[in-house]
C-alpha cells in the first residue's frame, strides 16, 4: 500500500491568539508538524504615529513614543529627546540625566520582568507570571510617584524631564532594589534548571553571530551571541558612563534559552544602575531637572504669577512650541528590546519635518521565518517568546 | 569619532569616487550622497572593506521632499559593531524610478524596504517579495508622502446589515483643524493713515 500524499496547509496563527504577544498574524505553512515557512503579517496595530508627529509641535509629540512599547515606555521617550536635545545642542542637567537612567532602568525592568513571566507562560509555566506582575505593579507606583501616570508618563522632555521626582522616593527605590533580585531569585528558581522548561528553550530558534547581524538583530538577541554590544557602554548616552554595570553575554549558541537567561542576568545588573543612580540623585537634591533656557523648556508654575517674561515663555511654548534648526540626526538608545532609534529631520520649524521610528522588534519579529523553518509548530510560540516581541512598537 | 568618520569618507572618496556623489558630515554623524544605480555597490563595500565593516544595517527608511525634482530620498542607517561607528548613506529618487533592492545584501533591508514601498510608493527592483505591510490589506495610495492628508480618505465601520466592516469616504464632524503659529503678524503694510503729512512737514 503506497504511502498518501500529504499536502502542506496552511495555519493562521493569531491574531487574537494570546501567545502572539499582541495582534500578529503569523501564517504558517506546516508539513505535518513541521513549520516550512512562517509568514507574519503585520500592522493590525498600526496607527500612522510617524505621520501624526509630522503634524505635532515636538513637545507633542513624546506622549506617542510612550504608545510605541508600551511595556517600557519611558525608554522610547529617551530617545525621541536625545534626538531634539541633539539638533537644538540643549544642556541637560546631571540631575535630570540621573532621573531620566533611573526610569529608563526601571522600564527596563519592567519590560524584562514582563517578558520572561510571559515567556514562562508561553511554554507551560504559571507561576513567574503571577510573581512577576506583583513587582511590576511596583514599579508602576514608582512612576505614578514621579509624574503621575503609571504607564504613559510623558515624563522625558526635551531638555531634562518634566518635574523633580517627590522627596523620599529614591529610598523607597533603594529598598525595593536591594530586595528585588530575591525576587529575580525565585522566579529563576522555577524555571533556569526545569526539565520542562529547558526542553521548550535549549537549541530552539538558534543564530549565529553573522546571521544576526545580517538580520539587523540588536539587545539582548545578539548578546546571546557571545558579543557585548550594548549601546550603553559602547555610545553612552546620558550619564551611562559614570555607571558601573557589567553586559552579560551568552556564552554557548544563542538559542531560545540564552536569550531568556541574558533578561534575568540583566535585571539583576540593572539593579546595581538603579542603586547607584539613587545614590546619585541622593547627593545632587534641589539641582534643576531641566534645560534652564527657557525658550526650550518652561518656567516653573511660580515664577509665572510674578514674571511677565515667564508668562511669555510659557505661552509661547504651550501655543507654538519652540523651533529646532535645520538639520538631521539619528539617535539611538539601548531600549530593552534592543536599539530603538529615531531618524529626525528638522527644517527649522516648529514641527519634525519627518520622524522615522526604528523599532528593534521590526527587525526581530523578521527573522520568524528564518529561526522557525524547521521546528515544530509548539516551537512558535517558543520563538515568538525569546524574540521580545511588542506590537506597539512594530506597527507604530 | 570625528576624526574616524573623516577617515572612512576618505577612504569612500577613494574607493567609490564614481558611486558617491558627495559626503558630509552633520552633527558629527556621516552622510555618503551616492548614486542610486550604484548603491549595492556602496553597501557591498561598505559591509566587506576591513576598513569599514558595516555589518549591520540598522534602519532603511524614505522622506519626501516634493518639491525637489527627485522628491524622495531613501535613507540607509549603517552600524559598524567591530569599530562601533555609524555611516548613514541616502539615495535620491521619484515616484516612477525604482530603486535597487539590497534585500541580497542585507537580509534585514526585506520588511524595511517593504514598509518604504508602503508608505512611501517608493519601488524597489528585484525585491523578492514588495507587498504592503503596514497599512491595511487593499489599502490604496501611500500614507507618508506629504500630499497625503493626516485624516486619510476612508475610514471603517462594522455594518450590522452587511455583517462585515465597510469602507466610506470619510467624514469629519468638525472640519480639519492646522494652526500656523509661524507666519508672522501681518500689520498694515505701508503708511498709517495720516502720517503723510508728516513726511510733507519734514
Amino acid at each position: 500500500m503506497s504511502e498518501n500524499q500529504i499536502k502542506n496547509y496552511n495555519l493562521n496563527f493569531g491574531p487574537q491568539h494570546p501567545a502572539a504577544h499582541g495582534v500578529l498574524r503569523l501564517v504558517l505553512e506546516l508539513d505535518g508538524e513541521i513549520v516550512d515557512r512562517a509568514d507574519p503579517h503585520i500592522g493590525l496595530l498600526h496607527r500612522g504615529t510617524e505621520k501624526l508627529l509630522e503634524h505635532k509641535i515636538y513637545s507633542q509629540g513624546t506622549p506617542y513614543f510612550d504608545r510605541l512599547d508600551y511595556v517600557a515606555p519611558q525608554n522610547q521617550e529617551h530617545a525621541f529627546c536625545l534626538a531634539i536635545e541633539k539638533l537644538t545642542g540643549m544642556e541637560v542637567p546631571k540631575r535630570a540625566q540621573y532621573i531620566r537612567v533611573l526610569f529608563a532602568e526601571i522600564g527596563r525592568i519592567q519590560n524584562h520582568l514582563l517578558n520572561v513571566c510571559s515567556y514562562a507562560m508561553d511554554v507551560g509555566a504559571m507561576t513567574p507570571f503571577l510573581w512577576g506582575f506583583e513587582e511590576r505593579e511596583i514599579l508602576y507606583e514608582f512612576c505614578e510617584r514621579a509624574c503621575g501616570a503609571r504607564m504613559h508618563m510623558n515624563y522625558f522632555r526635551p531638555g531634562g524631564v518634566a518635574q523633580d521626582i517627590p522627596a523620599g522616593l529614591t529610598d523607597d527605590v533603594r529598598a525595593w532594589a536591594e530586595r528585588f533580585p530575591d525576587v529575580v531569585k525565585d522566579i529563576e528558581t522555577l524555571l533556569t534548571d526545569n526539565r520542562i522548561f529547558r526542553q521548550r528553550t535549549v537549541d530552539i530558534g538558534i543564530i549565529t553571530y553573522e546571521e544576526a547581524q545580517d538580520w539587523g538583530f540588536s539587545g539582548p538577541n545578539i548578546r546571546g551571541c557571545g558579543v557585548p554590544w550594548d549601546l550603553r557602554k559602547s555610545q553612552p548616552y546620558d550619564s551611562y558612563d559614570e555607571f558601573d554595570f557589567d553586559i552579560p553575554v551568552g556564552t554557548r549558541v544563542n538559542d531560545c534559552y540564552a536569550r531568556y537567561y541574558l533578561r534575568v542576568l540583566e535585571m539583576y545588573e540593572t539593579c546595581k544602575i538603579i542603586l547607584q543612580a539613587c545614590d546619585k540623585l541622593d547627593a545632587c537634591v534641589g539641582d534643576p531637572v531641566k534645560c534652564t533656557d527657557n525658550k526650550y523648556t518652561p518656567p516653573k508654575r511660580a515664577a509665572m504669577k510674578t514674571s511677565m517674561e515667564a508668562l511669555i515663555h510659557h505661552f509661547k511654548l504651550f501655543t507654538e512650541g519652540f523651533k529646532v534648526p535645520a538639520g538631521e540626526t539619528y539617535c539611538a538608545v539601548e531600549a530593552p528590546k534592543g536599539e530603538f532609534a529615531v531618524y529626525l529631520v528638522s527644517d527649522g520649524t516648529n514641527k519634525p519635518y519627518r520622524c522615522h521610528i526604528r523599532a528593534p522588534g521590526f527587525a526581530h519579529l523578521q527573522a520568524m521565518d528564518f529561526l522557525s523553518k524547521g521546528h515544530m509548530l509548539a516551537d512558535i510560540t517558543a520563538n515568538i517568546g525569546s524574540l521580545d516581541i511588542v506590537f506597539g512598537e512594530i506597527d507604530r | 569619532m570625528s576624526e574616524a568618520l573623516k577617515e572612512i569618507a576618505e577612504i569612500a572618496n577613494l574607493k567609490l569616487s564614481q558611486e558617491i556623489t558627495s559626503t558630509e558630515i552633520l552633527n558629527g554623524e556621516l552622510i555618503l550622497h551616492a548614486r542610486r544605480d550604484a548603491i549595492c555597490k556602496v553597501l557591498t563595500f561598505l559591509r566587506d572593506d576591513a576598513n569599514c565593516l558595516f555589518k549591520v544595517l540598522v534602519d532603511v527608511c524614505g522622506a519626501d521632499y516634493p518639491n525637489r525634482e527627485e522628491r524622495f530620498d531613501v535613507v540607509y542607517n549603517l552600524l559598524s559593531m567591530t569599530h562601533n561607528l555609524r555611516v548613514r548613506v541616502k539615495v535620491t529618487t521619484d515616484e516612477d524610478t525604482a530603486v535597487p533592492s539590497v534585500t541580497s545584501i542585507f537580509s534585514t533591508a526585506n520588511w524595511f524596504e517593504r514598509e518604504t514601498w508602503d508608505l512611501f510608493g517608493i519601488y524597489f527592483d528585484d525585491h523578492p517579495d514588495l507587498r504592503r505591510i503596514m497599512t491595511d490589506y487593499g489599502f490604496e495610495g501611500h500614507p507618508l508622502r506629504k500630499d497625503f492628508p493626516l485624516t486619510g480618505y476612508v475610514e471603517l465601520r462594522y455594518d450590522d446589515e452587511q455583517k462585515r466592516v465597510v469602507y466610506e469616504p470619510v467624514k469629519l464632524t468638525q472640519d480639519f483643524r492646522s494652526f500656523d503659529f509661524l507666519s508672522p503678524w501681518e500689520g498694515l503694510q505701508g503708511v498709517l493713515p495720516g502720517d503723510e503729512k508728516t513726511e510733507k512737514e519734514a
